[in-house]
């Protein structure tokens, strides 16, 4: 055994990548509840890339043929259904952990210096992910896969001078039809998964190069023993390994009791108009795109359009999005840890997530004038969040940081 | 930290109450309170389904041979009892219907049924089923409550007038459960599987936690570095 390891190690650096990414890479012990959800994430993507080559083995790009060949899925692949169901599942699971990752970073501070660059490549693969998802839900070819692309697509229409030349270009024809959908397949099943797995390298690597960070905000490297090594410090493997795996079991029996007891989650995973085939001769009475876009889509519509142009409410959809980036250099703060933060943060960042979840049912209702009122209020108080930050950050009085991490 | 995980998850939860109060409304639909384990329902229904419905309406992504199977009807009985068409036993179960013609007598197509248990759900078939009444106005002398204005007549009407209120209701019930099976075959066995991969998660979970247990408490005592 020995010896073959020392043959590949003269040869590729084995042991030293094993040691310095698990058994020789020290994490800091206090992780909490909050610190499930990177790996997690992980085990979430593989399995959508898993369920997602058997599922493109049975799929038929084609506009004629898509809808019906995921009905054959369902009903005459073995275990179609459950491939198919641990997919579409996925895809909803996938949103779920990443915003619970991220609301972790805002919690902890783990965007804050030295941290910027793992911020930001999380943000750009969260951005990823939302268009990967998108273009996955064309894919069925129902009504809503048809409309909401119809309703997304044609926002690009709205860009001034170049946009309706660019819609046809993104479009390969004057609506969504079968040259969309080719489109889409191809960049679903093998350009956006390939971005994806390059970003999490990246955001490990990254992760990896400074340390992670911790429910205290405490820097494990600056306490370190003779030996160099961190004092709050074990060794991600077999420590973290192992409590990782309790993760990855509690989140599979919550994942089973969706994908077995209600895959369609009453409309919200799979939508009830999407077992209709599409037809672009027939407007459904509500087109919502699906839950994890509808903050954002609640933004675009909040946003009144202006000189005639949608334009304004889709630079809005897009600032919401990218305003994300700035965070680490909004926030002024000399605390990481919402521990030690003054109160100014704390009563902000609840107003924040209130605004991220009201924003996203909101997306998911039918345009009422108080729903339009409401979903400017938490528009504004959504891009508040960010805008005020350098304020509210800065004022307060922060609790003392511990030197050491506590239990 | 418990304290913040709590907050936030009741925020989370009162946030879910209130969304859910201001979403119900609309129309009220009567519950079907359909059971898709019981074979006798689904074996009636699709009794009801080919011999009243399948006429207009198809269900393309169904085969025949497959509804035996999962109703335990044997193919002789199939081909007997539920084929009408001259099809073949492992074929799908398409409208002979004639789409100029019924678009002639009805004003459209009548709808595939194939996924209508998904998209309407089967509090509606069942409400849509059980919604006509009189109406001289309409080409066919019948209106119906949940769908105004419904193209379709009252193909049940001759079951509702010869048998008593429950009897016609239980086949009103057999034919929406039969229709919830045709939406989702693999609902027959979902559920079943669903309960066995828990009870190997639950296992597997206490295993894991004793596990993790054992190896941490290496960090509790500061042993984990009495490596060498």
């Amino acid at each position: 055994m020995d010896n073959n390891k020392s043959w590949i190690d003269q040869r590729f650096p084995l042991t030293k990548v094993w040691n310095e990414h698990l058994a020789e890479y020290y994490t800091p012990r206090n992780f909490n509840f909050w610190y499930f959800f990177g790996s997690l994430a992980m085990l979430v993507l593989v399995m959508q890339i898993v369920t997602g080559i058997f599922l493109t083995m049975h799929f038929k790009p084609d506009s004629a043929n898509a809808f019906a060949s995921v009905e054959y899925i369902m009903r005459d692949v073995d275990w179609g259904w459950l491939i198919r169901y641990l997919h579409s599942t996925g895809a909803s699971a996938f949103f779920i952990v990443i915003y619970l990752h991220m609301y972790r970073g805002l919690l902890y501070g783990s965007y804050k210096a030295p941290r910027e660059l793992i911020w930001i490549l999380g943000m750009v693969l969260y951005i990823a992910l939302m268009a990967e998802a998108f273009m996955g839900y064309v894919l069925p070819w129902g009504q809503m896969s048809y409309w909401g692309a119809q309703v997304i697509i044609s926002l690009f229409g709205s860009v001034p001078f170049i946009g309706p030349d660019l819609l046809t270009w993104i479009l390969g024809d004057y609506a969504v039809g079968d040259p969309a959908l080719n489109r889409f397949f191809s960049l679903h099943v093998i350009a956006l998964p390939l971005i994806l797995v390059v970003l999490v390298f990246l955001h490990i690597v990254a992760l990896h190069t400074v340390g992670s960070n911790n429910p205290d905000g405490v820097e494990i490297k600056k306490n370190k023993d003779k030996d160099g090594i961190p004092k709050d410090g074990i060794p991600f493997h077999p420590y973290y390994s192992v409590k990782d795996i309790v993760g990855v079991v509690v989140f599979l029996m919550l994942f089973s009791a969706v994908v077995f007891f209600a895959p369609a989650m009453n409309g919200y995973f799979l939508e009830h108009a999407n077992f209709i085939e599409a037809n672009p001769l027939k407007t459904p009475d509500h087109i919502a795109p699906l839950w994890y876009l509808t903050p954002f889509y609640s933004v675009l519509r909040a946003i009144p359009p202006m000189f005639g142009s949608q334009f304004p409410g889709v630079v809005g959809m897009f600032a919401a999005l990218l305003i994300l980036l700035a965070l680490p250099w909004l926030d002024r703060s000399k605390v990481k840890s919402i521990r030690y933060r003054s109160w100014p943060y704390k009563v902000a960042l609840g107003i924040f997530v209130v605004s991220f979840i009201v924003l996203g049912w909101l997306g998911m209702q039918p345009v009422t004038p108080i729903n339009a009122l409401l979903a400017r209020v938490f528009t504004a108080a959504y891009f508040g969040f960010f805008i005020l930050m350098p304020w509210f950050t800065s004022i307060g009085k922060t609790k003392e940081v511990p030197a050491r991490v506590t239990e | 930290m418990k304290k913040l995980l709590k907050t936030t998850l009741s925020v989370l939860a009162g946030l879910a109450i209130s969304f859910n109060v201001l979403a119900a409304a609309a129309v009220t639909l009567d519950s079907a309170n359909t059971d898709i384990r019981d074979q006798k329902s689904l074996q009636n229904g699709a009794k009801l389904f080919m011999n009243y419905c399948s006429g207009c309406h198809s269900i393309a992504f169904m085969r025949y041979n497959r509804i035996g199977k999962d109703l335990n009807i044997s193919d002789a009985d199939v081909e007997k009892n539920l084929m009408f068409s001259g099809d073949k036993i492992g074929e799908t179960i398409t409208s002979s219907m004639s789409k100029t013609g019924a678009e002639k007598w009805f004003g459209t197509t009548p709808p595939d049924l194939s996924l209508v248990s998904r998209s309407k759900g089967v509090d509606w078939i069942y409400t849509y089923l059980h919604g006509f009444y009189k109406d001289e106005s309409r080409p066919f002398g019948v209106n119906n409550k949940i769908l105004v204005n419904a193209s379709m007549p009252d193909v049940l009407w001759e079951l509702k007038q010869n048998k008593s209120a429950e009897d016609f209701d239980q086949d009103v019930r057999d034919i929406t459960n039969f229709l919830d099976y045709v939406g989702e075959p693999a609902k027959l066995v979902r559920v079943d599987l669903g309960y066995k991969v828990l009870a190997f998660l639950f296992v597997l979970f206490i295993l894991s936690y004793l596990l993790k247990k054992e190896y941490w408490k290496d960090v509790k005592y500061g042993k984990w570095r009495a490596k060498d």
